[in-house]
């Protein structure tokens, strides 16, 4: 399907506008969209979710077009996507990609979900690093604590915890 | 009907003069394996592998049984998407794809959709707190098996961004008649979409609203916690019920007639029609619906109605019939086979 608006480019926006009980129904690329202002209007239109995903990045891109030539170009070295590969498909290529455009994803996910940071569920493999980490900052402390009282034996015993805690959690890590 | 044993078609659920269905679905991705759009061919058959070698595990569903697409008759296939268990997403390419389903069909898992599992339950009535504890539990279960993808800081990675966190999309069916009569239904819709709401037709995005029902479900899913998102979503249902029911009330005192006519009418032409279109027969199952919900009709179960409400969708008929059919003859089986059920309770 064309454009509506330029009847050149392929429509990719599908908006469905409810006023009153008066429906209407348009199909236009991504420009025109932009041009008629109405990726703007998104509380009282139903967009799909790729259309809406593209239409963040075009604002994130408007925002900083100095160096968005460059940042299209970077890859994930894990799985080779680029970020304007990205950008077309509305995807991302694997788990490695938030890290490889951590920075550009950040105000992204910020516009979708108004946060950043996961606060639900945590898989229990990840309880039990969380779990480890703990333990270890604990003895860390308490060492400082009897170092200062001169209480070497009682040092050298925290330590030998410490050392065995952290070789688990190397362990869990490359598990 | 031996097609239609899906739990969500064949039990009863809390608040079901209104809501048809609650379901759950969990995105997660192998930690190890490109994402399904970008992996290759033995990427993907890895990832059914290795998905088809946990899904063994017993929980409090029963037994898992891992379906290979390729494997299942097309027309199964649009069988399985009338009832809502896989997605048109996934039956556009079959290659090392695959569905996983519980024997009474409340848990399907996608293999290699958007994301490598799409996990749902989907259970009848409103009752999205039991349908987080089976997933979760299923979750679990597998967890001890795979390796999810999985950031500190981003929760569980999914493919498209919109589902990263807690890679949630929680849902509800809704049957809104009587707020639609009324015409307080986009004004109802808008508040909705103002809490972080989305609202769909009865097959997903970008389905139109059919036979008055809706979908709503979260759009949020990073920031707030599984137990959050359901809650909101309960709250926001357990009004829109009470709305419904209001309108209920004001439309039997003040035009009794009037629906009695419509349910009365609609039941007439269910168990004499010989010709109905999709849209004919969920213009009808609605009414019917309502006066059920309204006590009007004794004939017929709510349950029931979430299986003639399959039935009536085109996927549904030629599944049931076991063959391809032109729209003048799925038109003809259809109002057959909405007869048929109507007679037995």
């Amino acid at each position: 399907m064309l454009c509506e608006e330029c009847k050149k480019r392929p429509a990719n926006v599908h908006l469905t506008k409810i006023i009153g009980d008066q429906k209407t129904e348009m199909h236009l690329c991504q420009q025109c969209a932009a041009e008629r202002g109405e990726l703007g209007f998104l509380g009282n239109v139903q967009i799909n979710f790729p259309n809406i995903l593209s239409g963040f990045f075009d604002l994130d891109q408007d925002f900083q077009v100095g160096d968005s030539w460059q940042k299209d170009l970077d890859r994930c070295p894990s799985c080779d996507l680029s970020y304007r590969d990205f950008r077309e498909l509305g995807q991302l290529g694997c788990s490695h990609c938030y890290e490889t455009f951590g920075q550009q994803m950040e105000p992204i996910l910020r516009r979708i979900h108004g946060h950043t940071r996961h606060t639900g569920k945590v898989p229990s493999k990840h309880e039990g690093q969380l779990k480890l980490q703990r333990q270890i900052e604990e003895l860390r402390s308490q060492l400082k604590e009897v170092i200062s009282r001169e209480e070497y034996e009682k040092a050298a015993e925290i330590r030998d915890k410490i050392r065995d805690l952290e070789s688990q959690l190397g362990g869990d890590l490359s598990g | 009907m031996a097609e239609l044993t899906s739990r969500w078609l064949t039990e009863k659920g809390p608040e079901q003069e209104i809501v048809l269905s609650s379901r759950i679905r969990l995105a997660r991705n192998l930690s190890t394996l490109p994402f399904p759009q970008v992996a290759d061919d033995k990427q993907l058959a890895e990832v059914a592998r290795k998905v088809k070698e946990a899904s063994e595990v017993k929980g409090s569903w029963g037994r898992l049984q891992f379906r290979a697409l390729s494997e299942i008759d097309p027309l199964e296939q649009q069988l399985l998407l009338a009832k809502h268990l896989i997605s048109p997403q996934l039956v556009q390419k079959s290659a090392n794809r695959a569905v996983i389903l519980s024997d009474r069909e409340d848990i399907s898992v996608m293999v290699n959709e958007e994301d490598h599992l799409r996990m749902q339950v989907l259970l009848p009535g409103l009752d999205l707190e039991e349908g987080w504890k089976l997933i979760d539990e299923l979750d679990d279960r597998l967890e001890e098996r795979l390796d999810f993808a999985f950031s500190q800081e981003h929760g569980y990675l999914t493919a498209c961004p919109t589902n990263v966190g807690t890679g949630i999309r929680a849902s509800v069916m809704v049957h809104l008649p009587a707020l639609s009569m009324v015409n307080q239904v986009q004004q109802l819709f808008k508040g909705v979409t103002q809490v972080g709401l989305a609202v769909r037709g009865l097959y997903g995005e970008g389905t139109e609203a059919s036979g008055h029902i809706y979908q709503l479900s979260n759009q949020v899913t990073l920031g707030r916690t599984e137990q959050e998102i359901i809650e909101n979503i309960n709250s926001v249902t357990k009004q829109i019920i009470q709305q419904e029911q209001q309108a209920r009330e004001v439309l039997s005192s003040n035009a009794k007639a009037q629906i009695e006519d419509r349910v009365y009418r609609a039941y007439g032409i269910l168990t004499q029609a010989r010709l109905l279109s999709t849209q004919e027969a969920m213009n009808l199952l609605s009414d019917l619906r309502l006066g059920i919900g309204l006590g009007l009709l004794s004939e017929v179960s709510l349950t029931k109605l979430n299986q003639l409400t399959v039935l009536a969708q085109p996927q549904a008929v030629q599944g049931i019939m076991k063959q391809q059919l032109p729209a003048q003859q799925r038109d003809y089986y259809r109002a057959a086979l909405l007869r048929e059920n109507l007679k037995d309770k």
